[in-house]
This record gives structure tokens, C-alpha cells and sequence, in this order.
């Protein structure tokens, strides 16, 4: 219940992170989903994630559209700014906030049905547009608060609580994504939080648009043999392709680094992201091949999860706007409004 | 008779083919002549190939309200000359391409037909098939120009202007415009009676429409991002205030720009764009018309319930449905003023002229965030898209826009806990904070239910409460619009309210009523939600006639529903057939209406 106060205990070894603040200071009101929902996995990754990262929580912009994963942008980051929009209407939303104000840290968090079959336009024209943002997907197949209908994403022969199988072939965010641009895309697991936070992280300092899509099981509808959305059936496809690790840019580099597979992508802030244990033939930087190894992966049944794709040299849209530095939301009047000399000067024109 | 400065003219025209060019430059060589003018452009929904009309109406009293009692016809166009031709009103002129032989079906003996073979001359004058084209309608420009007396000067003038750096362009301008005088001169009488002076009425005036004036409100209110999706008849505000905006806000050393321009994938996300802009604290507002109001009811509902400012401009086109884009009507009255799901209200702002276009789109601002809720301003296609002669636009450099209540980093560091919603103050509007500032000022915006603190709620007494508060803000914002505009008449007998862009031909009417002994008062509404002094106006008149231009009578609606004015008094006068209101329409309504009262009146006695 979220209008239920949650008791702020600390744990005097919780470790502060350079703004003196820890784990509990990321955290937000109690989640009111279902026990065992993947979305709350997610939740408790994204209060690392921020942490982790030394947020200032009142810079963040937690924005959000309707369902189930909508809803918890309210259990994560209390001293965020948090919007919970309309359904599907979230990118348009985080467009607006980002284009006012570019300091702003954009999070924004959506579900299949919000963005793949109501949204899915915008979700499109923001990745079109790379808006600086995270935008994660709480993919588990389903329609929750409607009580289990499918939802576009939805496998083909997938089977509803009620046995009953879905016809129409699904969305791929992952694949959809690639296509018209993306600059960051990733797949992850709610079960696995080792993997999901560096991809936060890294998400979180990606200049422009990182999308990642994560299979986030529905214990209430979607968690019953035949749904390809569950926790065993992802557990027992999902492949590894690319286990990321995310160094900001203050840590020593050379700590982490392991010979042998790996290679490194460094951001604009100077952070980097390492992919280690890649197959051989897999270059998460080269979008036609990364394409085509998910499309033979996919047909034969398997997940690839991991940070599949990232273009660090992708236009993000303050930079396509060639807008000022500074935030236009901190702009003067006086550099504004061009005055009244410049009004007759102009109006000489209208005659 | 002549009629010297009083006289309509039309040009029919094949679209696409050069024709707005020269219109244009007969209107602008007209209010350089210093002679009141308007032009309205009566435009297909086409690109090129279809039937496309202007017309100009002088007049030196200053009713440039529609007319369609046309004196002269230039008719270019062999698709629409019989419809044409017979639109002269009678003693009138037509002008025609006598290339070709005229067709004796097709002439009138009260019309004085002026043959001036166009195409002939220019074929013989220019070398490329396309010039041959466009020059044959500006050839008709100096034809006009011996016919009516316009100063030949002033037109060498403007051409200097807009060819300057394109020479070969002017030569040709010049000579086809020559072509067509020289004609004229050498073979008709001239001028004709109906002709042009010179006057002064036009010195301190501009020549602007009303989307170029809305995009420079914009601008000078400070607004930094603007979201849009390309609809007729508003395009034309975003087209501006880009322009505008690469002027005046541009850095001339880093080409980096105090402002963005958020082409949207839809009317959805434009007002999603707005809204988020305007969440994060800037000035922000979007341009759309009927069919986009449509697709944004579902966030303005959110913009009204969770009190975010935003600004819509409308520019009112033909509905419904697709209806006709590039016609003009007030079909958006009702669904602006209610917009969205469930209970909400809105403030509208109805301009009436370019010049109200600039400073209601300035006010707009300063209202949504003043009112922390979306703000309508109310344009149609008639007032945004022609050029009307306006007074010349005025800006008070002390002006500061008014933000409305923001708390700042140093309000939240002394403020022992902060509620988005409570407490309110004496317009019931509570204070509210952006991202970004501090950490005291994070709170859960919400479109679902909340309380008075901002939190989640489903209880009634809880829900309510907000509701209530925000129908108390809406009717508080009745004292901060712009007041209506009232003018009274010695020995009026009733009253007349109207909005928007009906002013100039009901103001004209009013003037025709007066002659034949009929006096009314005149009120014009500029706000949404109504001054007290609309409802004073209504119940100080009976009949009162509102005259606009939709079906539904729209303005007498919202009249009814939000005064508490007997409903049988208001009387309706319409006209929304698309093109702009004439004064005959409106004179005609209200006698038809008033003999027909009397002859009621009569038989029950």
C-alpha cells in the first residue's frame, strides 16, 4: 500500500556513497504489486543502480504511463520528481522534461502494453528523436491490472493462464529498437540483478536514448508453464551473449579488467562499458551483425540477454536542436524576449 | 457612380500557379497607398491545379469585414468562369485572358467585360513555358493597377524589395506587370470609376496574419519549447516562430539556440512534449487545429487534474471530422472550453485580429501558469492565415512575465515540509516546484487520484475536495481574462454578443442596423470562463443576438450553460459555411429574426 509509511531503518553497515547517502536513501514508498513480482526485482535494481552511481535523487525525473510497471516509479528514489502520465504517453512526457531541462536524469519505466502496443509510437519517435534517457521496458507478456489478457509482446504459441495459446506473432522491443536507430539496446532478466545493474548504470550515463527490455515475470498471470515470460522458462533459455560490466569514470579502470574476451566502449562522461565473455563473433558495436546473430539466436528459442548493442556516437536530440548548454528552463527573460526596439525594427517589415 | 476607396474585387485563379504572389502584392501596394484594405484568401485544400480565390475589399470608412458584393472580377481560371461570372454584381467589371475567343453564353450585358489577352502576351514576351504561366497572373497586377489608380511607384518599390537579390526575377516581375498596365491603358478607359486615392489611414499600421502574431507572442512571452504536429491551418504559427526564433534567439557566435522545436510524431505527443516541458519549468505550448484538439483531450484532462501550465493555440478550421481545412469557422468553442474526460474546465482566450493574436498569446502564458492549468488560444483560419491591417503591434519593456507560484531553492530550504497541492491561496492555486531545484521539493505528480497533499487517494471527502478547488480556481480566473469589449449606443433597443473574428463584420452590421433605425449594443467576448460583465450585458438586453460562425450555436451554449441567463433571450445569428462572416449575414439575421418576433406579436395580440 503506498500510502502505508515504510519504516526507514538503516543498517549502521550500509555503506554511504559519496553523497553520504545509502541503498535506503534510493528506495521509495512500499511496492503494492504482487509478492514476487518481477517488477519489484527491477525496482530494487534501478535503488542500486542510482545509488551506485552517486545520484542526487531531486535530478532525477522518474516518469512513467500506466499498469503495473507504472506503478513503481513510486517505490524507488522518493526524493525524485515523479510523473505517472498516461497510458502509453510516457516518452512524449520525458521528451518535454528533457527538452526544458537537459540536467535533468530521465527514467523513464513502462511495460509491454505500454509500450508495445499503445505507446509504441512514441516509444518509436523518442528512440527516432534519442532523448537522453533510460527507458525500461517491464516486459512480462501480460496484461496484469486488466487481469491477463495478452499483451503484443506476447510469444507466438504462448499459452494464457486458461491454456489458452496466442495467435499473433509478437513485438520484439530488442529487434524493433535496432532498427530505427537505437543507440543503446539491452535485454536483461528481473531474476538477475548482477546483470541487470551495471546495465543500469551504463543505461543511466549513455548519452541519448538506452532502452532496456527486461523479462519481468507475472507470478499472477504469466508465471504458469507455457508462458514464455516465466521465471523457468527465462531462466532456462536466456543467453548470456554479453556480460557487461559498467567502471564510471572516477574508478580505476585497470582494477576490473580481465584478460582475454572482453572489449570496452568508453562513454562521454569518460565512464566505460566492458563486455566480457563475448563470443567470438559477436561485436556489440556493429548494428547489422548484432541484427542478424539475434535473429538466428531467436528463432532457435533462446533469449540473448546482456547489453546487445551501443552506439556511443549517436546524435542525441539537445545536441540535433543545437540547443544552449545551459537549460533552457534556466534562461533569463531579458535573453528571451527580444525587447521592444526589436519589435518596431521587425514590424518595419510588415508594412 | 464613382466610388472612390469603396469597392470589393475578386481574383479567381487556378492554384499553384503564381496567383497568391500577385494577390499579395495588390493588397500590400493597397495599405501602402494608405487605404484600409483586407484580403482573404478562399484556398483549396490542394497543393496545385484546383480552384483558388482572393478577394479585396477598400474601404476608407474601415469595414473590411468579408463582403462578397463584388465590383470587379479578374477571372483567370476557365474551371470556375461561369461560377464566376456570375458573381459580378451588376454594373460591375470582368476582367478576362482574350487570348481566346469568349464564350457568348457566358456574358453578361450588365457587366462590363475588359478582354486583355494574357497568354498572348506573355508567350510572346517570355521564352520558359513555367514563367509564361505564373507572369500571366502577374500581368493582371498592372492591368489593375491603370484600372484602378494604384501607384505604380509603390508596386516598383516592393518589387525592389522582394527581388533585390534576385534580378533576372524582378526584370520579369517588372515587365509582365508592364505588360499588363501598358495594355490597359492603350486600350481601356481608365481609371474606372471605382477606383483608389491615397490616404492616410494605414500610417501607423502593419500588415500581418495572425499565426506570424501569435508565433511573436510566443516568443515575447518567453516560451523555450514549442511541440507541434503539421496541421492546416496552424502551421503556420510553428513556421513562425522557428523563423522568429532564429532571429532573436539564436547565438550569433555559437549558433546554439535558447529554444527547441519539437516536431511530434502526433497530436498525442505534442501535448505529452508540452506538458513535460512545462512539468520541468519551461514555457511551453503547442499549435494544432479542430482534429488535433481531438487527439490531446486525453492529456489535457491530465494537465487539468495534476495543474500543469500549458499553452494550445487553435486555429479553428471547418469540422467536423477532416471537414474542410483551409475553411474557416468556430466550431472549437464548446470542446476547448470542456476538453478532456470527467469535470474539467478550461480558460479560452478568443482573439478576434492578429493584433489580439500577439497579445492574448503573450496573456496565454502568464493565465496556465499564473493558473498552473491549460490555456486555449482561440484563433481561426480567417484571422491566422490572411494578411489583416492591424495597428502596430506594442511591447512594454518593464513587462515580466508572471510564472505564477514556484517555490525556489531558498522557499524549500525554509519550508518545514512541502504538500504540491495545499495550501492554496486566494485564487485556489497552491504552490508548486520543479525538478531539479531541491531535494524538499520532489513529490509524486499524478493523474489518478489525489489528495489535497498530492498523495494517492479513492476516498469521496478526499477526491472531492480537489475537484472542488479546482472548479473554485476555474471561476476565479473569470476576473483575469481579458475583459469583453462593450460598446454602447445611445437609444439601443438590444444587444448583440459575438467572438472572435465575427467583430469586424458585426461591428459593420451594427453600423447597416443603426441606418434602418434598429440600434444595438455591442458586446464581444475575449475570455473563457465569462467576466461578470458578460453576464451584466446579457441580462441589461433582450433580445440579445450572439452571433458566430458554427452550426451549433456554441457560443450561445457555453452562454446558457455558464450564466445564469434565461436561455430564451439569447437569439442566434450563424453563419459557418466556411467562408469568413459578412455583415450582410448578419444584418439580414437579426431583421429576419426581429420581423418575424414582431409579426408574432402582432398575431398574439
Amino acid at each position: 500500500m503506498s500510502y502505508i509509511k515504510k519504516p526507514v531503518a538503516k543498517h549502521p553497515s550500509l555503506k554511504p556513497n559519496k553523497l553520504g547517502l545509502t541503498v535506503r536513501d534510493y528506495e521509495g514508498s512500499m511496492s503494492t504489486l504482487c509478492a514476487g513480482c518481477g517488477h519489484d526485482s527491477v525496482t530494487a535494481a534501478i535503488v542500486r543502480a542510482f545509488h551506485e552511481l552517486d545520484t542526487p535523487p531531486h535530478m532525477v525525473a522518474k516518469v512513467s504511463g500506466i499498469g503495473c510497471s507504472s506503478k513503481t516509479p513510486t517505490y524507488f528514489v522518493s526524493g525524485a520528481h515523479g510523473f505517472n502520465s498516461a497510458h502509453g504517453r510516457m516518452p512524449a512526457i520525458v521528451t518535454g522534461a528533457n527538452a526544458a531541462n537537459k540536467e535533468l536524469l530521465c527514467i523513464g519505466v513502462s511495460g509491454d502494453g505500454d509500450s508495445m502496443s499503445i505507446g509504441l509510437g512514441q516509444l518509436c519517435h523518442a528512440i527516432r528523436r534519442n532523448v537522453n534517457m533510460l527507458y525500461i521496458i517491464e516486459n512480462n507478456g501480460v496484461y496484469g491490472l486488466t487481469k491477463g489478457q495478452f499483451s503484443a509482446s506476447s510469444d507466438l504459441g504462448s499459452k494464457s493462464k486458461k491454456g489458452e495459446p496466442n495467435t499473433q506473432p509478437p513485438i520484439d522491443p530488442v529487434r524493433l529498437a535496432l532498427s530505427i536507430g537505437a543507440t543503446f539496446v539491452a535485454r536483461s532478466f528481473s531474476g538477475d540483478k548482477d546483470q541487470l545493474v551495471p546495465i543500469l548504470k551504463a543505461g543511466l550515463r549513455h548519452k541519448g536514448l538506452a532502452l532496456v527490455d527486461v523479462i519481468s515475470p507475472c507470478v499472477t498471470f504469466n508465471d504458469h508453464e507455457g508462458s514464455t515470460k516465466s521465471y523457468v522458462y527465462t531462466r532456462k533459455h536466456q543467453l548470456p551473449i554479453a556480460v557487461t560490466d559498467f567502471v564510471p569514470m572516477a574508478e580505476e579502470i585497470t582494477a576490473t579488467i580481465e584478460e582475454g574476451e572482453s572489449k570496452s566502449v568508453t562513454l562521454h562522461d569518460g565512464s566505460v562499458v566492458r563486455f566480457r565473455k563475448v563470443a567470438a563473433d559477436y561485436d556489440p558495436t556493429n548494428r547489422g551483425a548484432v541484427m542478424a546473430y539475434l535473429e538466428e539466436r531467436q528463432a532457435s528459442g533462446e533469449v540473448p540477454v546482456g547489453l546487445l548493442f551501443l552506439d556511443k556516437n549517436g546524435v542525441e536530440m539537445h545536441d540535433d536542436a543545437r540547443t544552449v548548454d545551459v537549460p533552457l528552463t534556466r534562461l533569463p527573460f531579458e535573453q528571451l524576449c527580444p525587447g521592444s526596439a526589436a519589435l518596431d525594427r521587425l514590424q518595419d517589415m510588415y508594412r | 457612380m464613382t466610388r472612390v476607396n469603396d469597392f470589393a474585387f475578386k481574383l479567381a485563379n487556378v492554384n499553384g500557379t503564381g496567383s497568391a504572389s500577385a494577390n499579395g502584392l495588390l493588397m500590400q501596394a493597397i495599405f501602402r497607398m494608405g487605404i484600409p484594405v483586407s484580403g482573404k484568401n478562399l484556398f483549396p485544400s490542394n497543393i496545385q491545379g484546383l480552384p483558388t480565390w482572393y478577394e479585396i475589399r477598400v474601404n476608407k470608412r474601415g469595414y473590411t469585414a468579408r463582403t462578397s458584393d463584388y465590383d470587379l472580377m479578374v477571372a483567370m481560371n476557365a474551371e470556375t468562369y461561369a461560377r464566376d461570372v456570375q458573381e459580378v454584381r451588376s454594373g460591375g467589371y470582368l476582367i478576362y485572358d482574350s487570348s481566346w475567343p469568349l464564350d457568348r453564353g457566358l456574358t453578361r450585358s450588365d457587366v462590363t467585360f475588359l478582354g486583355v489577352p494574357y497568354a498572348r502576351l506573355c508567350t510572346e514576351t517570355f521564352a520558359e513555358s513555367r514563367e509564361r504561366t505564373l507572369m500571366k497572373n502577374i500581368a493582371y497586377v498592372g492591368t489593375l493597377a491603370a484600372l484602378l489608380d494604384i501607384d505604380m511607384g509603390i508596386i516598383a518599390g516592393m518589387l525592389k524589395e522582394k527581388f533585390g537579390k534576385k534580378p533576372a526575377l524582378m526584370e520579369s516581375n517588372r515587365k509582365a506587370i508592364q505588360l499588363g498596365y501598358d495594355y490597359a491603358k492603350e486600350h481601356f478607359e481608365h481609371p474606372l470609376p471605382i477606383r483608389l486615392e491615397k490616404m492616410d489611414a494605414t500610417k501607423d499600421s502593419i500588415l500581418i496574419d495572425g499565426n506570424t502574431a501569435t508565433a511573436l507572442g510566443c516568443v515575447y512571452a518567453g516560451a523555450t519549447v514549442a511541440a507541434w504536429y503539421p496541421i492546416t491551418p496552424s502551421t503556420s504559427v510553428l513556421d513562425a516562430f522557428k523563423t522568429l526564433c532564429e532571429k532573436f534567439r539564436t547565438d550569433k557566435e555559437t549558433g546554439k539556440r535558447r529554444y527547441a522545436i519539437l516536431q511530434a510524431e502526433d497530436e498525442l505527443a505534442a501535448i505529452g512534449m508540452v506538458i513535460g516541458a512545462s512539468w520541468a519549468g519551461a514555457r511551453s505550448f503547442t499549435s494544432t487545429a479542430g482534429p488535433g484538439i481531438s487527439l490531446m483531450n486525453e492529456l489535457i484532462g491530465l494537465a487539468y487534474y495534476a495543474e500543469i501550465p500549458a499553452v494550445i493555440v487553435d486555429v479553428q478550421r471547418v469540422g467536423p471530422s477532416t471537414g474542410m481545412p483551409t475553411r474557416t469557422q468556430q466550431g472549437d468553442i464548446l470542446l476547448c472550453a470542456y476538453a478532456s474526460h470527467g469535470d474539467t474546465k478550461h480558460i479560452v482566450l478568443f482573439p478576434a485580429n492578429p493584433g489580439e493574436c500577439f497579445d492574448f498569446a503573450v496573456k496565454s502564458f502568464d493565465l496556465a501558469e499564473r493558473f498552473q492549468t491549460p490555456v486555449f488560444l482561440l484563433s481561426d483560419l480567417d484571422i491566422g492565415m490572411n494578411d489583416w491591417v492591424i495597428p502596430r503591434l506594442k511591447w512594454d519593456d518593464n513587462h515580466r512575465p508572471n510564472r505564477g507560484h514556484v517555490l525556489s531553492r531558498e522557499d524549500l530550504e525554509a519550508l518545514p515540509k512541502f504538500y504540491r497541492y495545499s495550501p492554496e491561496d486566494e485564487l485556489g492555486v497552491a504552490a508548486r516546484t520543479l525538478p531539479g531545484v531541491h531535494p524538499k521539493g520532489a513529490f509524486f505528480t499524478r493523474g489518478s487520484g489525489h489528495n489535497r497533499l498530492g498523495g494517492y487517494t479513492e476516498i469521496p471527502a478526499e477526491y472531492q475536495d480537489v475537484m472542488d478547488r479546482l472548479a473554485r480556481k476555474h471561476r476565479a480566473a473569470r476576473n483575469c481574462v481579458p475583459e469583453a469589449v462593450i460598446e454602447r449606443r445611445s437609444k439601443a433597443t438590444f444587444g448583440v454578443i459575438t467572438v472572435g473574428g465575427c467583430d469586424l463584420a458585426v461591428r459593420e452590421a451594427l453600423d447597416k442596423l443603426e441606418a434602418r433605425g434598429l440600434v444595438a449594443d455591442y458586446c464581444r467576448v475575449r475570455g473563457f470562463p465569462f467576466g461578470d460583465e458578460i453576464e451584466e450585458f446579457m441580462h441589461g438586453h433582450n433580445p440579445v443576438f450572439v452571433v458566430e460562425q458554427n452550426r451549433d450555436a456554441q457560443l450561445r451554449s457555453l452562454l446558457t450553460l455558464e450564466t445564469n441567463v434565461p436561455k430564451d433571450k439569447l437569439r442566434s445569428v450563424l453563419a459557418y459555411g466556411g467562408f469568413p462572416l459578412q455583415a450582410a449575414q448578419v444584418v439580414d439575421g437579426v431583421v429576419a429574426e426581429l420581423e418575424e418576433e414582431q409579426a408574432h406579436s402582432r398575431s398574439s395580440d
